[in-house]
């Protein structure tokens, strides 16, 4: 079991390192002097070239500089931005709770709906509508399903504000929006995990003893399901960070996304390195987390 | 264990129903083939701008509106089929070409480099797919080319995998085997023997695939990465008439439908497909 977590724990590690190594080639291979890329559009005068090339030991060996690197990012410091002249850890650190609450919130909203769906739409109709409403949804560009929200919501009916991040009322729509796929792809992979579930012996069994389907479908075959939902993890935080960057800008909310977004559009490089290695560990927890909690639900897996 | 199990009803059932589903995707995409090869068979001048009507509602004359310069939204739909699935087919093409290539070489290489390049497939395809496009669109500036490269390496894993599994699957088959016997170059074998056997799954997943990244680049466009106004992309014309979404919801809701309809046709297809090509019934 120890040696189990170690094993993984050290993987994550690797990943990190990579993705950490990774971002640093990128800004090697961009094309032009590393200073100009790092400057970006911002302010270009010698001092900030004199401090760049301090801070990011450029007149050192390359290994030197990319051992300084790596040594700086295992600290946590990533370095500064050059248009807004901060730290990117505090240029960042400011947006994470905004982006974090909608990720949340999408996430519990779509985990939510795909089981109520894939419970209730057990009969034929119901099911191919369901079926037919999540291919839909998940063939829709997420932004499109936003501005179509909006339009009824906001500007028809005056539910909920058009924009910003005042109060819960403006974090339903976004949520709404982002957990929507969610739901849809979970929805799918439940449903599947239900069929096979209800094949089984067990089933079976059950259904024998006398339990009424419901119960034979919540009780037994769920559980089951939820085994490779639980595989989806990685998948659904892949979706979380990424969609951030579209809704926000749907929706006109601060987070990550826009920061990332502004960071590209300027070309402020190590802002946008930053988000890329902190995407990556936010990536290897909860990979890491969903490996463990494979380790706690089955335990088969813990003696290999 | 087998038993003979009760299978749910639907599923043996779908196997005779009609299709009206898969006829309706067929009608879509011909017409987006149709499209992309003559627009100006089914529409005008994407860039005339009428200043006299602006954001006109639907109406016979203009079946989806104008936008906010006055330009038939229906004509910058058609026309904005060519940027948005060129950019979707060139994208997947140099995934499908690097993702054989390097398929081909992890599963015919040692295992060291074998196990290299998978964890690189296994990252790549995990890390979410606009934050790399989006960092590699900070490094080669936007613009058309960086968006089709970009999303082009995001998606390389989906075929690199398959092709590698498929190639770990052929080098074992006896006619591989016979032929390294009868002797003759490595590139002949590869390209003779390995290649060709390989390719099998590859243009069923090549057609999702392509679904994938029509929307992942309308998503980029949206953000102002890809072609640039007056362009008539999907994204991009989404993008230009949020402003108007309070008083014209077809300015931009009307390009993202024909983001959807191409994106579900190509998926509800390529499953089709996928699952002939299984064996499954579906």
């Amino acid at each position: 079991m120890i040696r189990a977590i170690a094993r993984r724990v050290a993987s994550g590690a690797v990943v990190l390192w990579a993705a950490a190594t990774a971002a640093y080639l990128a800004l090697l291979a961009a094309p032009g002097d590393i200073v100009d890329s790092l400057i970006g559009d911002g302010a270009d005068t010698p001092q900030i070239r004199a401090q760049i090339i301090a801070e990011w030991n450029l007149d050192r060996p390359a290994v030197v500089q990319y051992l300084d690197y790596l040594w700086r990012a295992a600290q946590g410091d990533l370095g500064r931005s050059y248009l807004l002249q901060r730290p990117v850890g505090e240029v960042i650190g400011d947006q994470v709770p905004p982006t974090l609450k909608l990720a949340v919130a999408a996430a519990v909203f779509g985990v939510a709906l795909a089981l109520v769906l894939a419970v209730t739409t057990r009969h034929r109709w119901a099911r191919r509508a369901s079926s037919a409403a999540e291919l839909v949804i998940v063939s829709t560009p997420p932004f499109l399903i936003g501005i179509v929200l909006l339009s009824v919501f906001s500007f028809r009916f005056g539910l909920f504000p058009v924009s910003g991040d005042r109060g819960w009322a403006a974090l339903v729509l976004p949520a709404v929006t982002m957990g929507l796929p969610i739901a849809g792809v979970l929805a799918q992979v439940l449903r599947d995990g239900l069929d096979r579930a209800l094949d089984e012996p067990f089933a079976i069994t059950a259904r024998a003893r006398g339990l009424r389907e419901r119960a034979v479908l919540i009780r037994h075959a769920l559980r089951h399901a939820l085994m490779p939902a639980v595989t989806m993890l990685g998948w659904l935080t892949g979706v979380l960070l990424g969609g951030t960057v579209i809704i926000e800008q749907v929706f006109g909310r601060p987070g990550l996304g826009q920061v990332t977004l502004q960071a590209v559009g300027n070309g402020d490089m190590p802002v946008v390195l930053a988000v890329v290695v902190l995407a990556a560990a936010a990536f290897v927890v909860i990979n890491t987390a969903a490996d463990l909690a494979y380790l706690v639900i089955d335990p088969r897996l813990r003696r290999s | 264990m087998t038993l003979a199990l009760p299978r749910p009803v639907a599923r043996r059932l779908s196997l005779r129903r009609p299709r009206p589903g898969l006829a309706a995707a067929g009608l879509v995409l011909l017409l987006a083939l149709a499209a992309v090869i003559w627009p100006a068979l089914f529409a005008g001048d994407p860039l005339a701008a009428d200043p006299l009507r602006v954001l006109e509602a639907p109406s016979a004359q203009h079946w989806f509106g104008t936008d906010q310069l006055g330009r038939d939204v229906f004509d910058r739909v058609v026309h904005g089929a060519r940027h948005s699935l060129s950019i979707g087919v060139a994208a997947t093409v140099i995934a499908v070409g690097a993702g054989i290539l390097l398929g081909l070489i992890a599963g015919l290489a040692h295992r060291v480099a074998d196990e290299a390049l998978s964890r690189g497939f296994d990252a790549l395809a995990a890390f979410p797919l606009v934050l790399l496009a989006l960092l590699f669109i900070a490094i080669a500036g936007t613009g058309t080319t960086s968006l089709v490269v970009a999303i082009g390496i995001a998606t390389t894993p989906h075929y690199a995998r398959v092709v590698r599994a498929q190639t770990l699957v052929v080098r074992q088959a006896a006619y591989v085997t016979h032929a390294v016997a009868f002797g003759g170059s490595r590139v002949r074998l590869v390209l003779r023997h390995v290649l060709p056997n390989v390719l099998g799954p590859i243009p069923v997943l090549a057609m999702i695939g392509l679904g994938e990244a029509v929307l992942i680049a309308a998503g980029l466009s949206f953000l102002g990465l890809g072609p640039q106004p007056p362009s008539p992309e999907w994204g991009a014309m989404l993008s230009e008439g949020r402003g108007y979404l309070h008083i014209a919801w077809w300015a931009s809701v009307l390009p993202g439908a024909a983001v959807t309809a191409t994106v579900i046709s190509l998926t509800v297809i390529g499953r089709h497909l996928q699952n002939r090509f299984e064996g499954r019934p579906a």
